[in-house]
């Protein structure tokens, strides 16, 4: 607030789009789903907490998909786990994005060729928005990959009907 | 799934009956730890059984091992199970695999693995309290504890070059020396560090609002612990003062001054919640102990000298078992007349721990389930495996 306090001479306005308006609400309080899978997740605690702090950016943890917007699949997602991914992606509601952390969830990482349990890639249960590539990926790149997910929401279009 | 468990006559004639519910818990759930699965039975708010549902994380361990082409490729799927405590993990698992093949490594080797053991153990145990911290309540400790843990991550970050999953440890040797200026980085990681220690200590531990949720909840008896051969903080928090490090000294254990930290019921019932907790608490001192006196008597040599350059050992197995910050941590090797291993057992504290959660928590609130789960410390890695 220091920044702005006594910058203005009187009450302004500002006139924008539509879209830009939402947009930019939706992407500064991007609600993330409090959900880790394996070894990513303890990054993704590390990037919530103290040293790296994404909540700065608006990500806070919810427990409940109900209420979130981004689910970070942080791990290796099994077979057995797959099913309840699925479940949990179709209780969040739209729009909901995916980000998909760690070789593990982008393809199988180091499970990809004798993991008889492991499911090579979260992208064949639900749709994937950015992929974070790392085994683990430090939380810096966690850090980009939301940026790029801000990026992508803000050139959307929630007011104009999508081409079919 | 419900069933009578007890009539009750009201004064009209008429009868009531209360009947048991099922709730599961997880595997999405913010405070099991990760994704494990419980199956709840509860009689109002009251526990009447818990039932572990696991395989949510199973990734495959043993198969992997037997395609890996050499011994040494089995290292970073060691790292993988126990994500928390990686180095740990590797130093069993070499452990297990030098006594297999009759590897002598030099001293340097075991002083630099003691100290990375030592400094994993604390930020295990960070990542612990801080997550135990918040399942009941208190979220200021998990941000000191972050804080102080990024500065040991910092510490293997520049030895080995990753911050989480090291294969920094190898069968005979390290993969690197230790940097420059982390013996004084080190030093001042260890001073820095008792600051924050006393302060969660005044912050957490003895805050009344935790005593209250902690003690005598999830009383672990002495027989009981060493019934379903739970080991690490579990044992010692009942009483059992028993720890590898010192009852079978492997590596150089033996040459430091430190003490087992066990449990004494000073809040509550012997092995309780809070004992548990506090047993974590007070290791992190006795780590610090460690770390200080082998900084002090760091021995100089090459710590590539011993590693082999081609695995091949004579059929035969071996277990080798080390002292992980969640317990007994072994690796069982059985190996044929081949450069690949036959068969990679491991034997994971966080699973035989979890084992005992139906017998503690009978009787308990559902509340207090959390408590009792946050503070057996799994991680369901090692658990599912
Ligand atoms: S990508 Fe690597 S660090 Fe992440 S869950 Fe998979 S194995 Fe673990």
């Amino acid at each position: 607030m220091g920044l702005l306090d006594q910058k203005f001479e009187s009450s302004n306005v500002v006139i924008t789009t539509m879209d830009d308006l939402l947009n930019w609400a939706r992407l500064s309080s991007l609600w993330q789903m409090q959900f880790g899978l394996a070894c990513c997740a303890i990054e993704m605690m590390a990037a919530s907490a103290s040293n790296f702090d994404m909540m700065r950016f608006g990500v806070i943890p919810r427990a409940t998909p109900r209420q979130c917007d981004v689910m970070i699949v942080s791990g290796t997602v099994t077979l057995k786990m797959a099913s309840r991914i699925k479940r949990l992606y179709d209780q969040m509601s739209e729009p909901r994005y995916v980000i998909s952390m760690g070789s593990c969830s982008n393809c199988g990482g180091p499970y990809w060729e004798h993991g008889y349990h492991v499911l090579k890639g979260v992208d064949r249960v639900i749709p994937v928005d950015v992929y974070v590539p790392g085994c683990p990926p430090r939380p810096e790149a966690l850090i980009e990959g939301l940026i790029k997910l801000q990026e992508k929401i803000r050139n959307e279009s929630l007011v104009q009907k999508k081409a079919v | 799934m419900t069933e009578t468990t007890e009539t009750i006559k009201t004064s009209t004639g008429r009868v009531l009956r209360t009947e048991e519910m099922v709730v599961n818990m997880g595997p999405q759930h913010p405070s099991t730890h990760g994704v494990l699965r419980l199956e709840v039975v509860l009689d109002g708010e009251i526990v009447v059984d818990v039932i572990p549902h696991m395989g949510y994380l199973h990734r495959c361990f043993e198969k992997h091992c037997e395609h890996m082409t050499n011994y040494q490729q089995v290292v970073p799927y060691v790292d993988r199970m126990d994500y928390v405590a990686a180095m740990t993990n590797e130093f069993a698992y070499v452990v297990a695999a030098e006594k297999l093949l009759k590897i002598e490594v030099p001293e340097r080797v075991h002083y630099i693995r003691i100290i990375m053991s030592e400094l994993q153990r604390i930020a295990s145990h960070l990542i612990a309290i801080g997550t135990f911290g918040i399942d009941m309540g208190a979220f200021t400790p998990f941000l000191y504890y972050f804080r102080d843990r990024e500065k040991i991550l910092e510490l293997f970050e520049m030895t080995c070059g990753a911050r989480l999953l090291y294969n920094y440890i190898w069968i005979g040797g390290l993969s690197h020396d230790l940097p420059p200026g982390f013996i004084e980085k080190t030093k001042e990681f260890c001073k820095d560090f008792k600051t924050t220690l006393k302060e969660v200590n005044d912050l957490l531990n003895y805050n009344e609002i935790f005593i209250k949720r902690t003690a005598n909840v999830g009383v672990l008896p002495k027989d009981l612990a060493i019934n379903y051969a739970c080991s690490g903080p579990m044992l010692r928090g009942s009483g059992v003062n028993f720890d590898l490090r010192r009852d079978d000294p492997y590596t150089m254990y033996d040459k430091f001054e430190w003490d087992v930290i066990v449990g004494k019921g000073e809040m509550g019932a012997v092995g309780d919640v809070w004992d548990r907790n506090m047993v974590r608490q007070r290791e992190m001192w006795e780590s610090l102990r460690i770390i200080e006196q082998a900084i002090a008597s760091l021995p100089e040599g090459d710590v590539q000298k011993a590693i082999p350059k081609r695995i091949r050992p004579v059929p035969g197995d071996a277990y080798g078992r080390v002292e992980g910050p969640r317990g007994e941590l072994g690796f069982y090797i059985v190996a044929e007349d081949s450069v690949t291993p036959y068969r990679i057992k491991a034997r994971a504290p966080a699973f035989v721990n979890l084992s005992v959660i139906n017998e503690i928590s009978k009787g308990a609130m559902l509340a207090d389930l959390v408590a009792i789960i946050g503070s057996i410390d799994i991680v369901l890695g090692e658990v599912d495996r």
